[in-house]
């Protein structure tokens, strides 16, 4: 069963995506210039920045009762939409969620990008002209295709994310811990956690996989879990593709 | 150049303190100088395992509180020249455990010692990352089953993340794989993970599989960490043990049922 191709009568689609967001990691929310200061900032690239999501770190905040409500409306005001947060006390977390943000859990974060998009066509960042005074250049895209080469193992509880290129692991990918690509993703080793290729929607992009003992597989959003995966493809190399809606999953080899 | 060691595991209950002190115990038979450090804030119990809990006066988070000294703080063990225990607080939280005055008392007791081994609490939060952010080995204490083999994973994970070494850009943390309470009964039946199997999800270096033995909770009610046992398999899988991290080839025992023969049912002998 592929997770995508629920019964037609269903009046709604339910899919998994992944997106890259920006982090705004606080530092010293009380300067002075705070607003000021990312206000110059974001007008380096207006197009860019404007509604963009972003997650709000408090990892570097020890006072808990900072006016939360407060950053919010500035934010807002700067055209940018706060959707979660990730670290700080359990009480700051508690403000966020009253105030209808999500808490992100750090080490499902992927790193803190300089870019945020969800699908190709929504990054005009480097169309952007900077202003020649600026005292910091503004984000710019990593250049299409770089490949992110993994020879650790990828331990439970962590995220590895390669932005528009594809992902190369050379060690074991424990249950619990996910891969997510833009590109493809190759294991040369045993998958037992989750791995996306594909996800700002590319549906060409394949994985390869030594030996599948895989959670759960996904090609641009569309996916398979673990209980649906053949028993005669475990453990075995397989490759993994999107036929129009449907994963398929073939032996390698 | 002192080495620090964290006995560390994610899950609760797997036997990190039981190894601390096992382990620590052997080092120093080995004849080096060697701090056992425990990490567990409010839930102290190092100091009974190593049977010095009486003698506590000052602790750990003294120390870092600048109340008392370190030599204020250490106690020497009753039967080893050179193995020592810094106790921790029973009483106090566990935010008093702040990075810079943990920093200080391990750059202090290195001057000093030449092992210095971290008894981590269980879990993933404060406690555990203070025990583990210095260190330069990491002894991953597993059960042979499921939800522990997949907190140690984790606990790889956070090493690789959030240890002084990955931050710094040094080289990784040297990470061991300690199997402990390994019951080859069970594990023969199937009711356990064999040691393949844990091997193949964690693939580190094995260090050493101890045996499920009595003679564990026989040792820490007396208060004489098991390494001393010379008649336990458990004793001697921790003298392997050390053996081992100390780069000595050692074949690992106790992997298989013993057979009972006539003599040992005769003698009742303990595992
Ligand atoms: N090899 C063994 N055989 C039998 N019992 C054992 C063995 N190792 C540990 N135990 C027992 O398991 C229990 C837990 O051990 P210990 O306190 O060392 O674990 P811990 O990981 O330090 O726990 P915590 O996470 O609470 O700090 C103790 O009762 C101990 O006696
Ligand atoms: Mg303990």
């Amino acid at each position: 069963m592929t997770g995508a191709a629920q019964p037609r009568a269903l009046p709604f689609q339910l899919r998994g995506n992944t997106y890259t967001m920006m982090v705004l990691k606080l530092i010293d929310p009380g300067h002075p210039e705070f607003d000021d200061m990312l206000r110059t900032k974001i007008m380096q690239a207006p197009n860019f920045f404007r509604y963009a999501p972003i997650v709000i770190d408090l990892e570097e905040i020890a006072d808990t009762e900072f006016d939360f409500n407060g950053l919010r409306a500035r934010l807002y005001d700067l055209a940018l939409v706060p959707v979660g947060v990730q670290g700080g006390a359990p009480e700051m977390q508690m403000v966020a969620l009253r105030a209808g943000l999500t808490v992100i859990p750090a080490a499902r974060t992927p790193q803190p990008m300089n870019v945020a998009r969800a699908k190709p066509e929504a990054a005009p960042a480097a169309a952007e002209p900077t202003p020649a005074a600026a005292p910091v250049p503004a984000p710019e895209p990593e250049p299409r295709g770089a490949t992110l080469i993994v020879t650790e193992p990828v331990r439970s509880g962590r995220q590895i994310y390669a932005p528009r290129g594809d992902l190369i692991v050379m060690a074991p990918v424990s249950q619990g811990a996910e891969l997510v690509a833009d590109g493809n993703i190759h294991v040369y080793s045993t998958l037992r956690g989750r791995a996306l290729a594909g996800v700002a929607g590319d549906t060409q992009a394949r994985i390869f996989v030594q030996s599948l003992d895989a959670e759960l597989v996904s090609v641009a959003g569309f996916y398979r879990i673990s209980e649906d995966i053949e028993p005669a493809l475990r453990r075995k190399p397989v490759q993994v593709w999107l036929d129009g809606n449907v994963i398929r999953m073939d032996p390698l080899g | 150049m002192a080495k620090i060691i964290v006995m560390t595991s994610g899950k609760g209950g797997v036997g990190k303190t039981t190894s601390s002190a096992a382990f620590s115990t052997g080092l120093a038979l080995r004849g080096f100088r060697t701090c056992v450090v425990d990490f567990d804030v409010g839930l102290r119990n190092l100091d009974l395992i190593m049977g010095c809990e009486r003698r506590v006066v000052f602790d750990f988070i003294n120390v870092i509180n600048g109340e008392a000294k370190l030599n204020q703080a250490l106690i020497k063990d009753k039967r080893l020249e050179n193995l020592f225990i810094l106790p921790t607080s029973q009483t106090r939280d566990k935010d008093a455990l702040t990075k810079e005055g943990v920093e200080r008392v391990m750059e202090e007791l290195k001057a000093d010692f030449d092992y210095i081994l971290c008894d981590s609490p269980a879990g993933i939060e404060r406690g555990a990352l203070m025990a583990l952010y210095f260190a330069d080995h990491a002894i991953v204490v597993t059960n042979p089953e499921v939800s522990s083999v997949r907190d140690s994973d984790r606990i790889l994970g956070v090493l690789q993340a959030k240890s002084r070494r990955a931050e710094l850009g040094l080289d990784p943390v040297q990470e061991h794989l300690l199997l402990t309470r390994y019951d080859a009964e069970r594990v023969e039946r199937g009711d356990m993970l064999n040691v393949k199997d844990v091997q193949e999800i964690l693939s580190i270096p094995l260090l050493g599989v101890i045996p499920e033995s009595p003679a564990v909770l026989k040792a820490s009610n007396v208060g004489q960490p098991v390494t001393l046992d010379d008649k336990s398999n458990a004793g001697q899988a921790y003298r392997d043990a050390v053996g081992r991290f100390l780069g000595e080839d050692i074949e690992h025992k106790f992997l298989k049922p013993e057979k009972k023969g006539l003599l040992d049912r005769i003698l009742r002998r303990s595992a």
